[in-house]
């Protein structure tokens, strides 16, 4: 049992060197409690208060009634009339619509007539995505104005497309987002604590204290570890919490997994925190060393693009990426039912990658003390 | 003047520049980790969903079915792949294999020849990811409404859409995702390298016991603080440089502005995040905590809380407003104005405006700070 007592000592004392200051213990709690707040509104590309401008020359019915339902669409919360193209124009240029509408003077006219009807949509570029979603809303809504119309003509389609979302049906952002949060979030805790706790004890001498006490390069890197992983199961956990219950997420995974999936993560993430911290010289390079993994870490996740649209150079990348295990792992928990065996093919990566920084890391540890 | 020696400043000045220059991890972030960026968000990140995997299931082998799933995979944004039941394409889409899935039920053929009935597709998308999920569905349905038309055109009729909407995108016609995420971008690679490396500065003098030799030394506040600022000015500058430069010759993004917009614009902001970072360091004293909070202080409100990828106006009333004491979210509105419209003066100064009490609120924050310590 000396194995775990001197285990549970190194532990006990890392614990107290990350809690016995106040900013130290506010730093672990405060980042976490107020992401979790603020993220999952911000984190949205849905299109919500845009701006719609309108130039409409045609005095007919059909154009009031469509720029009626543009207007009842919720995505556009202020219609900016205009009276000329070079009003229009403006405000695309100065940012005060995101869209900008022109319907022609013979609008309703061809439409009488039975001839395709044009209707031109300024699109504001430097916004390029939000305006092609917002783009997407108008086309949605004008595809319902159509069927309504060809209805009460008492024209029927020769053929439709019926469409429906699985697993999240009103396509709600925040259940998106939240799964996403408990791996991002975590993250940053777990990495800092196991890439700079080494490289703290480096610049401050402690770490040749510990390595003249009977302690082997295992049994600090397990002390080391430990702490990283409680700290992003704890954080992890908190915020799946935090989107049951206060977000009212429809949580219909297996929890065992969840606790599982978190656990490998932080070996993962320990391993490599530990390894960056086994290269550096000091807090600054280990500091630069996490954000230089973290960032791309993120990006290439899966989380912001998704990957099967990088080019190849990065989806091997992000093969060796433990967020794009970790993320699925989390949204398949939360939204999609999962189970054991579901995950099996997600947990197994974060395990292999766990053992090779871990071993990785232990190797260089003994090599700086022979 | 005796608060501003211009001897004692360079000579300071010179100490924290070798200081950046010793240690190669701070060159590293300042030339390395910018460009890495760039390529990830020039090559890696694409919002404009370019292939898709689909799933698509024919329960029908009439020839309008299969005209229909030869039109899906002709579509140059759609990866389909067949799959031989309804259970096999559930599964998929559990996995992830695929973002959703199009069935064709076996009665589609007899019933598009029915006159009066409607003969149904079957589109489900995963809705777990609800960006793709709106993609997905906007693509198989642009698609249908396409075979759609051909078809009746085959049969000699015309079947047009009664209204259609002609998009025209300004600014960047190509409406690439790429011209956009960019100039945002460098951004979060500005914050990175302001506030990121001053967060420690301070803290490891006092960690190390050298602010207290400052400290005893005829050093004013002043000149402490501007030579923790001036030296990492420099280098940021440099950065942002390098940037702009990669972006538009190596990314070809176009830049539209003049050097001088982006000059105001880009001092302005890298003296904000300098603010934030030494403010940091200065409150902390303590490396491993600094660190801790410029992450959260700085990175990540770079990256959510700014406009560069998540609109700002589709945010919640009380989040909009803590976006405004965010620097970066006026640099993130500015760079996209620089590079895509030009250096539109009447758009840029609230922005410069805001840059500037941002500026002063957080390199004042830190000398209020550094005043507390040192007398």
């Amino acid at each position: 049992m000396k194995f775990l007592s001197r285990i549970d000592a190194l532990v006990r004392k890392e614990f107290q060197s990350l809690f016995s200051t106040k900013s130290g213990r506010m730093l672990l709690i405060m980042p976490v409690l107020l992401q979790t707040a603020l993220f999952p509104f911000a984190a949205t590309l849905e299109v919500k208060n845009a701006s719609l401008a309108v130039f409409n020359e045609d005095r007919g019915l059909a154009s009031v009634e469509m720029m009626q339902r543009f207007a009842a669409s919720g995505a556009f919360t202020r219609i900016v009339p205009v009276w000329s193209a070079d009003e229009l124009d403006q405000a695309i240029g100065t940012r005060e619509a995101l869209l900008a509408v022109h319907i022609p003077a013979d609008f309703s006219k061809r439409l009488i007539t039975a001839q395709p009807s044009p209707v031109q949509v300024i699109l504001d570029g430097r916004r390029s995505n939000s305006s092609q979603i917002a783009f997407n809303y108008l086309q949605n809504v004008l595809d319902g104005f159509l069927k309504d119309r060809a209805a009460t003509a008492g024209r029927v389609m020769p053929s439709e497309i019926v469409a429906r979302n699985a697993f999240v049906p009103n396509l709600e952002y925040t259940y998106f987002i939240l799964p996403s949060l408990v791996a991002i979030i975590t993250t940053i805790g777990c990495l800092i604590v196991t890439a700079l706790s080494v490289a703290r004890e480096r610049e401050e001498g402690t770490f040749d204290q510990l390595l003249v006490s009977p302690l082997t390069p295992a049994y600090i890197m397990a002390g080391k570890a430990v702490p990283g992983v409680t700290i992003a199961v704890v954080q992890g956990s908190f915020i799946a919490v935090a989107a049951a219950w206060g977000y009212g997420l429809p949580f219909s995974g297996s929890v065992p997994l969840l606790l599982t999936g978190l656990v490998f993560y932080g070996l993962a993430l320990a391993g490599v925190g530990l390894f960056i911290s086994s290269i550096s010289e000091n807090q600054q390079q280990a500091f630069l060393g996490v954000f230089a993994f973290m960032a791309p870490a993120v990006m290439l996740s899966g989380y912001v693009a998704p990957i099967e649209n990088m080019p190849r150079f990065f989806q091997w990348v992000a093969i060796c990426d433990p967020l794009s295990y970790c993320i699925p792992i989390m949204k398949g928990c939360c939204l999609k039912d999962f189970g054991f065996r579901d995950a099996w093919h997600l947990l197994w990566p974060l395990l292999a990658i766990a053992i090779v920084t871990l071993s990785a890391a232990l190797r260089l540890f003994r090599r700086h003390i022979a | 003047m005796n608060w501003l020696s211009w001897r004692r400043l360079r000579a300071l000045c010179w100490k924290e520049t070798l200081q950046i220059f010793r240690d190669p991890s701070s060159i590293l972030i300042a030339f390395f980790m910018p460009l890495l960026m760039l390529f990830i968000f020039g090559y890696g990140i694409n919002l404009d969903f370019s292939r898709l995997r689909i799933g698509l299931r024919m329960e029908d082998g009439g020839a309008d079915a299969t005209a229909f799933g030869a039109a899906l995979r002709g579509s140059p944004w759609l990866d389909v792949r067949a799959y031989d039941s309804r259970e096999a394409l559930e599964l998929a889409l559990v996995d992830s294999q695929i973002r959703g899935y199009v069935i064709v039920p076996g009665d589609f053929s007899r019933k598009l020849k029915q006159a009066g009935a409607t003969a149904p597709v079957q589109l489900v998308a995963d809705g777990s990811e609800p960006n793709i999920a709106q993609f997905v569905r906007a693509t198989v349905s642009g698609v249908w409404q396409m075979w759609q038309e051909q078809r009746a055109g085959d049969h000699g009729e015309a079947l047009r859409r009664e209204i259609a909407l002609e998009p025209r995108v300004w600014f960047n016609s190509s409406a690439e995702s790429r011209n956009f995420i960019i100039p945002g971008s460098i951004t979060v690679i500005m914050t990175v390298i302001g506030a990121l490396l001053t967060s420690l500065v301070v803290a490891r003098e006092w960690e190390r016991g050298t602010m207290e030799a400052l400290l005893a030394s005829p050093v004013t506040r002043a000149e402490l603080l501007l030579s923790k600022i001036l030296p990492y000015y420099g280098l940021g500058m440099v950065s942002l440089l390098l940037c702009v430069g990669v972006a538009h010759w190596v990314l070809q993004v176009p830049f539209r502005g003049t050097l001088l917009a982006l000059w105001v614009v880009g001092s302005l902001f890298l003296l904000s995040v300098l603010g934030i970072g030494l403010a940091i360091s200065t409150g902390m004293r303590n490396q491993f905590n600094a660190a801790q909070a410029a992450l959260n202080a700085a990175f990540l409100p770079a990256v959510m809380l700014s406009g560069f990828i998540y609109e700002i106006s589709s945010m919640p009333v009380f989040l909009r407003g803590v976006t405004r004491i965010i620097p970066a979210r006026y640099f993130v509105s500015s760079m996209q104005t620089i590079f895509q419209a030009g250096s539109l003066w009447k758009l840029l100064l609230p922005d410069i405006f805001m840059l500037g009490c941002t500026t002063v609120v957080f390199i004042g924050l830190t000398a209020k700070l550094t005043k507390r310590r040192m007398e």
